[in-house]
């Protein structure tokens, strides 16, 4: 069963050719044509599911060679893959909340202009991500890296007529190229120090490498996550990637690509262990600190979609502490249960905003809920999941990781997850309350409708897998830490009564968000204790309302002086100094030749003197040759 | 004093002599006849070489028919009778004498030690006479003309009727050939007047 | 005792500079053609003399051939002079400059 891995990316693939060469004579066709071209790859993953659980625990890692793709002199890399269970999880995430999302799509996107386009580049995208996730070599993961990054540009400038599109979408693409440029000298110093680029080859050298050049190859590689999975510095493309469609947000900028950053440290923890703390200590605190950063912006936020955005990058800040304090599978528990809930909220918002005409203020919206049960329902399971509420899957994951912040130690971190735990809940308990609590509003007094089925049949899912999800990880016969043991190891989870302690006290901090959110935002009696509390801030909320001015501190150290840069490159290096050399040769010739050509006088006998010239240079020649 | 030395001065001063008329002479009929003297002298040169074959030749053609045929075009194109005393191409004549002498002094120069080195070896004249004497000089050169250097003989015979054509199309006219009978003209040839002028 | 070939060498050495100057020197078409006559006048002595020196007759062939190429050289050339100072109405070879720049 393994042996058919190419298929799961080749499926896809093949429906992103076929979407873009017939697209407009297959129609309407096209969103169920994708959808089967990532629905049968998800069939696959979990017959490939089916069979690394039949086999034994240290068997479960299966290679797959697809052909033989690069082989000169010492170096080789083949198109590999790797089929265990890291890269198994990953599979079914993406195609099966891929095939939800673009059951979505169906419905969403429907009657827009460019329809079989969109899932075409659906499709493409999520070839290239289960080529990130399957592959077997750094090379090849590259290639899929690279992939999804272009994937991500197409689709968040889909409306490309949009000049906000259109800039949101080069801005996604530039600030990733920063991360990739990281990764790929990453990947240049592993191939010179592990003398091959295959994950095996690279983890088994990892422990004989200096403690120095691992910590080097592993901050590089990080620096890529940064750039792809929205941590600092790299996160500010997210919350402007908003402006593709929605089913895009909650693919890409949810639940798969923003992940790749994850599953590539987590697939590379040995490099990350090599480097014997400083990799991992700086994982850790910048995980730490975007997840507090991003709970902080998202608290000033009113476009609905952009909230969910800094929720994303804070989301994945969790997931970066939980792999740098070497909970590698406790990291991808929250990976699993945030690509449920928070797709899953991405798509009710989308929900909300077709029915109210594209509108993303929630300071329009109001009490949708009544109006819309499955959307509202629905998105309350995702809420209250984010919230860390138990049974919910966020409890979970996001406890899972406080604690095994405190069980290495790090007390520091684990304080600041607590207080971001406590803020996700606010900001999210904000938006809920404001948009799908209270008296019905709408722009312009519409009339709301709730999903339609396509969109209901993701919803719905989605909304079950956000409460049962935590079920994957609780103590039984197979947690996902013990199936992911094989490939990250193992952490040790301690007994006694701190577990419990410590899950009460995320449980209180979730509460505690919900609580303060409900007072400032949905109390019966329409009090307004808001406006005072901005008052006594204001500065701060200015600030927080700016985005903390960190997209304007980017444009004047960076994007200003690349302007002037390019600038100088184009008027000074290019129109001066390489068209000058280059009209200099030609003025050069020009002039010399005005000068030689006063030897064609025209005249015999000119000529004639010249050929005597000539003779008499020849004879001197050949007659004292001896005596020269 | 050997008839030889006193026959060799006269042809030497003879054709230095004609050869320098020549060089300043004006009119061209006068430098044509001048190298007409130049080349007998040569004629006489070859003679004292026992080259008689050659030397009847030189006469023949060269001073016979060649030079014939520069006079007839001269008088054909009525050539201006004097030559401007300046030239007008700047540095022309200055550098062509400057550069003659030049090679003249080169020419001397090899020519007076080839000749030393070729003395050094045997002396080869006798050679020359003994073939005058036995075959005689018209056979000895028939004898090589037409064995070894039959090719380039050949080859030669094809110059000459390609130069007769060639200058039988270069020199025609369109003329008038007065029809016998009516008088009425018709052209002669085809048109180009002047042909590949 | 003959004359040493040297004597000859240097009389056809001076007579060929001769003929150069006068090429060179001349204006008439005409008379730079017998200047170049002159030329290879000098070198059928040249020619003779080496026979006369290597005792073979080998240099009289080659002024043989001389001759006759210099024959068809000078009919052809002639006839050319003659057609373009007929065009022309000079036999001035500095008039004819059209390839100057």
């Amino acid at each position: 069963m393994t042996d058919l891995a190419p298929y799961v990316i080749a499926l896809p693939l093949a429906g992103a050719l076929t979407l873009m060469i017939f697209g407009k004579r297959i129609g309407d066709a096209a969103g169920i044509v994708a959808s089967a071209a990532i629905g049968v790859p998800f069939l696959l993953g979990l017959a490939m599911l089916a069979d690394l659980l039949g086999r034994h625990a240290e068997e479960r890692s299966v290679i797959v060679t697809a052909f033989q793709w690069i082989e000169v002199g010492d170096f080789e890399a083949a198109a590999r893959l790797l089929v265990d269970p890291l890269s198994i999880v990953m599979v079914l995430v993406v195609t099966g909340v891929g095939t939800l999302i673009h059951i979505y799509s169906i419905g969403y996107m429907h009657g827009e202009a460019r329809y079989a386009r969109f899932f075409s580049y659906l499709n493409l995208f999520a070839a290239s991500m289960l080529l990130l996730v399957l592959a077997d070599n750094l090379l090849l993961l590259y290639v899929g890296w690279e992939g999804v990054g272009l994937c991500s540009y197409l689709l968040i400038g889909f409306w490309f007529e949009r000049p906000a599109a259109a800039n949101a979408a080069k801005k996604a693409f530039i600030v990733n190229r920063v991360g990739d440029f990281s990764f790929l000298i990453g990947i240049f110093v592993l191939s010179a120090s592990a003398g091959s680029l295959t994950v095996g080859q690279v983890n088994a050298e990892a422990g004989g490498m200096a403690a120095g050049v691992a910590t080097a190859a592993a901050l590089l590689l990080f620096g890529g996550a940064t750039g792809k999975s929205a941590q600092i510095p790299l996160y500010v493309w997210l919350p402007d990637a908003m402006e593709g469609p929605t089913p895009v947000s909650a693919l890409i900028h949810a639940a798969t690509m923003v992940t790749a950053g994850v599953y590539m440290v987590a697939r590379f923890s040995p490099v990350f262990e090599a480097s014997g703390g400083p990799a991992l200590l700086v994982v850790a605190w910048i995980g730490a600190l975007t997840a507090l950063w991003a709970g902080l912006l998202a608290t000033a936020e009113y476009d609905i979609k952009r909230v969910l955005a800094y929720s994303t990058v804070s989301q994945l800040g969790y997931m970066f502490l939980a792999l740098g304090v070497g909970a590698y599978s406790v990291a991808i528990f929250h990976l699993v249960t945030h690509a449920f809930f928070k797709a899953l909220m991405f798509l009710g918002a989308g929900s909300v905003m077709h029915s109210l005409g594209g509108e993303t203020d929630m300071r329009r919206m109001g009490g949708l809920r009544k109006a819309m049960p499955v959307t509202g329902w629905t998105f309350m399971m995702g809420w209250l999941a984010i919230s860390g509420i138990i049974p919910f899957s966020g409890f979970f994951s996001k406890d899972a990781i406080l604690a095994s912040a405190w069980h290495e130690g790090r007390f520091l971190l684990w304080l600041i997850g607590a207080v971001t735990a406590a803020l996700t809940a606010f900001y999210m308990s904000r938006l809920y309350f404001r948009v799908f609590e209270g008296k019905l509003v709408t722009p312009g007094n519409l009339h709301v409708y709730d999903a339609p089925p396509s969109m209901a049949a993701a919803l719905l899912p989605l909304g079950a897998l956000a409460v049962l999800g935590g079920a994957i990880n609780l103590p039984g016969p197979l947690t996902l830490e013990v199936f992911l043991e094989p490939v990250v190891g193992h952490s040790e989870v301690p007994g006694g009564i701190v577990p419990w302690v410590l899950g009460a006290i995320a449980l209180a901090a979730g509460v505690a968000g919900i609580a303060a959110a409900r007072f400032l935002y949905a109390l019966p009696s329409g009090q307004k204790p808001l406006e005072t509390l901005h008052e006594r801030f204001s500065p701060f909320v200015s600030a927080t309302q700016h985005k903390f001015y960190v997209d304007e501190l980017y444009g004047r150290a960076i994007v200003l002086p690349g302007k002037a840069l390019a600038s100088f490159c184009a008027n000074v290096l290019d129109a001066r100094i390489v068209d000058g050399a280059v009209n200099g040769v030609a003025w050069l010739v020009a002039q010399s030749s005005w000068a030689l050509r006063r030897v064609q006088t025209g005249y015999i006998r000119n000529y004639a003197l010249t050929f005597l010239f000539g003779v008499v240079v020849a004879f001197s020649l050949l007659a004292f040759r001896s005596v020269l | 004093m050997n008839l030889e030395y006193l026959v060799f001065g006269v042809m030497f001063v003879m054709a230095l002599g004609a050869s320098l008329a020549m060089l300043f002479a004006r009119n061209a009929v006068h430098a044509a006849l001048f190298l007409v003297v130049t080349q007998v002298a040569l004629a006489l040169g070859f003679l004292l070489q026992g080259a008689f074959f050659v030397a009847a030749v030189q006469i023949i053609l060269y001073a016979g028919a060649i030079m014939v045929l520069f006079l007839f075009v001269i008088m054909l194109l009525g050539v201006d009778t004097r030559e401007a005393l300046i030239d007008p191409l700047p540095g022309q004549r200055p550098l062509a004498i400057g550069l003659g002498g030049l090679l003249a002094a080169e020419i001397l120069w090899v020519a007076v030690r080839g000749v030393e080195l070729a003395a050094g070896g045997e002396d080869q004249a006798g050679a020359l006479t003994e073939l005058n004497q036995d075959p005689g000089n018209v056979k000895a050169l028939a004898a090589e003309l037409f064995s070894r250097y039959l090719l380039p003989f050949e080859a030669t015979s094809v110059l000459l009727v390609v130069a007769i054509v060639g200058v039988m199309v270069l020199a025609r006219r369109i003329g008038r050939v007065p029809d016998a009978g009516t008088g009425a003209e018709s052209a002669s040839g085809s048109n180009k007047e002047g042909a590949a002028a | 005792m003959s004359v040493a070939p040297g004597y000859y060498l240097t009389l056809a050495a001076l007579m060929f500079s001769i003929g150069v100057v006068g090429a060179l020197t001349r204006k008439n078409a005409i008379v730079i053609f017998m200047f170049i006559e002159l030329m290879l006048n000098a070198i059928n002595l040249i020619f003779v003399t080496f026979s006369r020196m290597w005792g073979h007759v080998d240099g009289q062939i080659l002024v043989f051939f001389v001759l006759v190429v210099a024959a068809a050289e000078v009919v052809v050339g002639l006839a050319i002079i003659l057609v373009i100072s007929r065009r022309r109405g000079t036999a001035n070879v500095d008039d004819v400059s059209l390839l100057k720049w």
